[in-house]
């Protein structure tokens, strides 16, 4: 039980770090569908980094360096692709679904390309991402479920919950709600809407790929033998399944994580009845949709603008 | 006292007149596109394996016309790319947004393939061949309709909807393999004695004539049809569409018979007629692909034969030289990935246009 927990857990802040950083894209008014392949070339990224530095390091490898290098690689990569999406959709005024849908493709194929050009298919850095307080082991069951993780874990967690106060808090987080809801609004009020989409963009997926460098240091142990683009659309149904809700996004998260593998922790189920257990998440999340749709409560509406371009010329 | 100093921008962006445009207009800005990313593309093969980029084309034409067996290939490719967008056009035209040819298309093959296990031993073959044509296009149906019926009664949000329901299928699939294939393998052993006809010898043919019939009715109905024209007045404004009676609810419930129908028969044209099996990736990314595709063809079932070429030309290409100088597959998702990226971005300049500012003479 405690084992299905951490899973869930570790999982779960996976999926965590993509929903914020969607959410952050989605409250500009940008649905970003390019998120699976921004997170692929995110983990690729990262997972080169961390080869690359612990080849040059050899003997003294520095535990933080190793941590923080692929972070910052993955960051920049995921930027990089955010940076590719808003020039297309803010400055070009490209169609965000095809646009996305393209960059999903581009960027799945980039992250394959890495593995198969490489043959990377095993990072040994896992060690360090999953480094954890030394007395966690001596606290018993307590100590295993809350502080046994990896920093990734704890880093999601925080990156969600300061995501949230920025929204609801902070001058920037109503700009940049503003944005979203009404751009034409925002822009009479002085807000800069290009430059929030673009910010939001990048910003957006550089925090959504440390979920693709999180799935595979600490969820996979380092073993990056599959392309994950599959995570990527779980992290899109949990921004609707949380409504676009940062705050919520942690338990959402760890709702998502644990759906995903129960399947693995139930004793006496069939192979068949794992698959249709892996359709829960998904089945959930058109409940949720349809739910908040039917209710139709303000509060939980996704942005107004959601997927359209603001040119200051039309209306 | 300072004076103040006003900035003019070098440049700002307004929109063309599309009245305005020379017809030509269009075709050169796409064709400098698709050369450009070409280029790019080219120059980026030359530097990841260090191939001199007109072997590459040369190599990618050769993949795709080389011999009779790949240009069969590659019109199998075309008819089922080709099928599965004139199944999201209507939608799109409409601008609903469904994500979920990929789903619709699996779970079509799904009903296919179901019908092919339990009764082909059971009906005999012409029955068996309808019993599956109707309910490929009824699994279809259902898949695309459901979405359908929430978008028109409570304005749910279609992408996200369509996209989740890619999922439900695909785990229904996989339930499906690890249900009813015995061997647990997983793999479905694939069963021709129960697909489609094969015509004239050939064993892609029928596909082929199948789509290209659904191509011309696409046309004449989006073209020339009430209800086609019914689709473009509410994909244009939906308020004008309500102001001249027409039910948009219904409109909307309707075309997505027709687009889940279509996918339904991509299905049964991908597992009846060419795979005699399923897997969960058997539609294999087609259904985002086709998006694209009649995205960029402006929904149009004529220019779609062109773009789906490019599509397939590209994909079938990069193969090619994947395995010609053994540079991994994925190349041709790269490659491709860089060419729609160029064409949606070149739609830019078609529809704003860059108005350079003259700096007016300063007053004394």
């Amino acid at each position: 039980m405690i084992a299905f927990i951490v899973s869930a857990i570790r999982l779960g802040m996976t999926l965590l770090f993509g929903a914020t950083g969607e959410t952050i894209t989605e409250k500009s008014g940008h649905l970003n569908l390019g998120i699976p392949g921004v997170m692929c070339v995110g983990a690729s990224c990262g997972c080169f980094a961390e080869y690359l530095y612990l080849t040059a390091a050899g003997e003294n490898v520095s535990g933080v360096l190793a941590v923080l290098i692929p972070v910052i690689a993955t960051l920049l990569g995921g930027a990089l692709m955010g940076l590719l999406f808003s020039f297309l959709t803010v400055t070009l005024r490209a169609n965000q679904n095809v646009t996305g849908l393209a960059i999903t493709t581009l960027g799945v194929g980039i992250s394959d390309y890495i593995i198969d050009k490489t043959g990377l298919i095993y990072i040994s850095g896992a060690t360090y991402f999953k480094a954890s307080l030394p007395f966690a082991s001596k606290l018993g069951s307590f100590g295993e479920i809350f502080l046994s993780h990896g920093v990734l874990v704890y880093a999601a967690i925080i990156v969600a919950v300061l995501t949230s106060f920025i929204f609801n808090r902070t001058r920037v987080g109503l700009h940049l709600r503003a944005v979203g809801e009404n751009p034409a609004t925002a822009d009479a009020a002085g807000i800069n809407v290009s430059r929030y989409r673009y910010l939001a963009t990048c910003i957006g997926c550089g925090i959504a790929s440390l979920g693709g460098l999180s799935f595979v240091m600490d969820y996979l142990n380092g073993n990056w033998e599959y392309i994950i683009d599959d995570i990527g659309w779980l992290a899109i149904a949990l921004v609707i399944f949380t409504v676009w809700k940062p705050n919520l996004a942690i338990f959402g998260s760890l709702i998502f994580g644990a759906l995903y593998i129960a399947s693995s922790y139930i004793p006496g189920i069939s192979f068949a009845g794992k698959e249709l257990f892996k359709l829960l998440p998904y089945g959930v999340t058109i409940i949720v949709l349809i739910f908040t749709s039917v209710r139709s409560r303000k509060k939980n509406q996704p942005p107004e603008s959601l997927g359209l371009n603001y040119f200051r010329e039309e209306r | 006292m300072a004076e103040a100093k006003i900035k003019t921008p070098l440049f700002h962006i307004a929109k063309r007149d599309p009245a305005s445009m020379k017809w030509y207009t269009g075709v050169i800005v796409r064709a400098v596109a698709v050369v450009a990313a070409l280029i790019v593309s080219g120059v980026l093969i030359m530097l990841l394996a260090n191939i001199n980029p007109l072997e590459v084309y040369s190599s990618m034409f050769d993949g795709v016309f080389g011999t009779e067996r790949r240009i069969w290939n590659t019109l199998q490719d075309l008819a089922i790319l080709l099928c599965i967008s004139l199944a999201v056009t209507p939608a799109f035209k409409m601008r609903f947004w469904n994500c979920g040819a990929e789903g619709q298309v699996l779970i079509g093959g799904l009903a296919t393939i179901s019908v092919m296990f339990f009764l082909g031993d059971v009906l005999p073959y012409p029955v068996l061949i309808l019993v599956m044509i109707v309910a490929s296009i009824a699994a279809g149906v259902i898949w695309a309709v459901i979405p359908a019926i929430f978008k028109a009664i409570w304005n749910t949000n279609e992408t996200l909807f369509t996209l989740m329901m890619n999922y439900v299928a695909i785990q229904i699939v996989a339930w499906f393999l690890k249900m009813f294939v015995k061997s647990g393998s997983g793999v479905l052993g694939a069963m021709p004695e129960y697909g489609l006809p094969v015509v004239g010898g050939k064993q892609f043919l029928l596909n082929i004539i199948i789509v290209a019939v659904l191509t011309a009715v696409s046309f004449i109905y989006l073209k020339y049809s009430k209800q086609g024209y019914e689709i473009s007045v509410v994909g244009e404004s939906e308020n004008t569409a309500k102001y001249i009676g027409i039910g948009v609810k219904k409109v909307i419930i309707r075309t997505l018979i027709v687009s889940g129908a279509i996918c339904g028969i991509a299905g049964l044209l991908i597992v009846g007629g060419t795979n005699h099996t399923i897997s969960t990736t058997a539609v294999a990314g087609r259904g985002f692909t086709a998006i694209m595709v009649s995205w960029l063809a402006k929904f149009n079932p004529l220019t779609m034969v062109l773009t789906t070429f490019i599509v397939v030309f590209l994909d079938r290409g990069a193969q090619q030289i994947s395995t010609a100088f053994g540079i991994p597959s994925s190349i041709s998702d790269i490659i491709t990935g860089i060419m729609l990226l160029f064409i949606i971005g070149c739609e830019f300049f078609l529809r704003y246009k860059i108005v350079f500012t003259k700096h007016a003479k300063e007053v004394a």
